[in-house]
């Protein structure tokens, strides 16, 4: 349809009118990119600290969050036992505190567990761990905010501990994070002989559907999931993923009330015009097609800006140095063509009542316009 | 006159505004063949405009029979059909698209029927020949003077090789050096291509100088 050629000249005509659609997309792409691959990648390091050499993961049953599982060691002990695991890694949760830092995350682990042979050790040995009691050990990220010092005295609530090693870890939530062994980890926060939830490996990944019926079977308060299936189902993803959506689509609607003003504004601006476009030969469909045009070319360049926006600010974040290996921003496909969806239908809603005016204005009566 | 079969036909038409407490029309018939020029000749709020908006379907007629071109301005996909290939429009006030040069405002109606480009602007070319637009084709519509935004705008109504070309007090905005001009490249248009040309106006020197002198009194056309 070679009428469509004047979406472009309609377009150049009113740069300013245009450049607001095109904003109000953009940063609806932006701000949507941004918070779903920041939630994306934190999720992905989340699920990895979980799932780090295993497929399975044991925890009690209906919790709202894993902080709040209880397994116990006898449980523990009894996964291990069965034939078809290969290792079942115990790890608890905890919240601590330390001067200028309320909320730092420990992880309470076993000597062997396969996260402190993955770490790069930068002071301290992997066999210290749980070599001495009272010590403790920081990924980097944290014993770089807390000034931690190998060997050095550390105030972790109101208990002192002893820096027994520094390790660099792939995972921020790690790196970010201290780690107790295990026992000491159940001591300090009062939860003797339990753990958040047990990591396993199977020795047959096939028989992953027998164990997860056996260990539901054996233990009434405890589930098992797949790592995947866990992540599908874990109530805080669900809700994170969610609410990352909900505030993009806020985004867009935002955006798509910027479209819907900007081509009412260019509609009524042009009453006269698309009268004339009628009077020289275009049918209703074709003056509703150039509006639609119009509002789909805002979109496209406010994708293309947005997702340039959107982008710098992902590849910035990972710089600022407060937030340093907590982003890990994940753009997945189907993130990128829900926002390339979700641009386009926002702008063709905005675009419907403007595209259905401008269709139906009728020659002789806008010709009186003025 | 020729013998020509009529390229309009107009037979008792009326046609009101208000539902129909505002009388405009009051069962006017008329009948133009290829190359005439047709002045209507009245004051204003005559009917002059309301009927040349019926034989171009801007418009539809509470009563009567039409025929333009050999369609029925009646119908709405006739209307579309009208506008698009058989009617060509002159406003008073040029109506040209602001900001668009004057080859891009020829080419609008070329747009409303998918012409190829390379056929459009050959056609812009000989339009711009004919009306002495060559030099301006690239200028903006707001850098021409008011006979050459005329000029563009009959450019643009004959775009589309019409048969019939509707002007509507296309002289009432220029000077009258300028209106004669525009009045006389039309009636040399008309002469050359054949096409009918129907001309509302109130100034009596263009009338008079059509072939045929429409009076148009409270809806009625009186021919003189």
């Amino acid at each position: 349809m070679r009428s469509l050629s004047l979406v472009f000249v309609n377009l150049r005509r009113h740069k300013l009118r245009a450049l607001i659609g095109v904003a109000g997309i953009a940063f609806g792409v932006a701000a949507m990119l941004t918070i779903l691959a920041i939630v994306r990648g934190a999720i992905g390091m989340f699920e990895h600290i979980l799932v780090t050499d295993s497929q399975y993961l044991v925890f009690e049953k209906n919790v709202s969050d894993l902080f709040f599982s209880s397994v116990r060691d006898a449980d523990v002990a009894a996964i291990r036992a069965r034939p078809e695991v290969a290792s079942a890694q115990p790890m608890l949760f905890g919240i601590v505190s330390s001067p200028g830092y309320p909320v730092i995350t420990c992880f309470g682990v076993e000597a062997d567990d396969p996260r402190l042979a993955h770490a790069a050790w930068r002071a301290g040995r992997r066999g210290d761990f749980g070599a001495r009691t009272g010590e403790i050990f920081l990924g980097s990220r944290a014993a770089e905010f807390l000034h931690a010092q190998p060997g050095a005295p550390l105030a972790i609530g109101p208990t002192t501990f002893r820096v027994g090693g520094i390790f660099k870890a792939a995972n921020g939530f790690e790196d970010g994070g201290v780690f107790l062994p295990l026992a000491e980890a159940q001591a300090y926060f009062h939860r003797p002989g339990v753990a958040s939830v047990v990591a396993v490996k199977l020795r047959d990944r096939a028989s992953g559907a027998a164990f997860k019926r056996a260990v539901e079977a054996a233990h009434a308060g405890l589930v098992a999931l797949e790592d995947r299936e866990f992540s599908r189902s874990y109530n805080s993803f669900k809700i994170l993923r969610a609410t990352s959506w909900a505030v993009g689509v806020c985004a867009f609607l935002l955006g798509g009330l910027g479209v819907a003003n900007t081509m009412l504004m260019s509609v009524f601006g042009r009453i006269r015009e698309l009268a004339v476009l009628r009077v020289c030969g275009f049918s209703e469909r074709q003056v509703a097609a150039l509006i639609f045009g119009e509002a789909a070319a805002i979109a496209l360049a406010g994708l293309l800006a947005g997702g340039a926006i959107g982008g710098a600010v992902l590849a910035l974040l990972p710089h600022v140095p407060q937030l340093q290996g907590y982003v890990h921003a994940e753009i997945q496909p189907g993130v990128v063509l829900g926002i390339v969806a979700m641009a386009l239908v926002t702008a063709g809603l905005g675009a419907i009542y403007p595209a259905r005016f401008a269709s139906r204005i009728q020659p002789v009566e806008a010709l009186r316009y003025e | 006159m020729n013998d020509a079969a009529p390229v309009i036909v107009v037979r008792d038409v009326t046609k009101s505004y208000d539902g129909g407490r505002v009388p405009v029309l009051r069962g006017v018939s008329l009948t133009v063949r290829p190359g005439e020029i047709v002045a209507l000749w009245g004051a204003s709020g005559s009917g002059k405009s309301t009927l040349l908006h019926l034989l171009g379907g801007l418009d539809v007629p509470d009563a009567g029979e039409l025929s333009v071109a050999g369609l029925d301005p009646r119908r709405e996909a006739h209307r579309l059909e009208l506008r698009r290939r058989h009617v060509g429009f002159v406003f008073q006030l040029h109506n040209l698209i602001p900001d668009l040069t004057v080859a891009e405002n020829l080419s609008v109606p070329a747009l409303a029927v998918n012409r190829p480009a390379a056929a459009t602007a050959a056609r812009i070319q000989e339009l711009a020949t004919q009306l002495g637009l060559g030099p301006r084709l690239a200028h903006r519509v707001q850098d021409l003077s008011g006979g050459e935004r005329q000029r563009t705008a009959i450019g643009r109504a004959l775009m589309n090789a019409p048969r019939v070309l509707l002007a509507d007090e296309p002289t009432g905005a220029l000077d009258e050096r300028t209106g004669g001009a525009v009045f006389a490249l039309m009636k040399d248009l008309a002469g050359r291509s054949g096409i009918a040309v129907v001309l509302a106006t109130h100034e009596r020197r263009f009338a008079e100088a059509c072939h045929r002198l429409v009076h148009v009194r409270d809806g009625r056309l009186e021919e003189t």
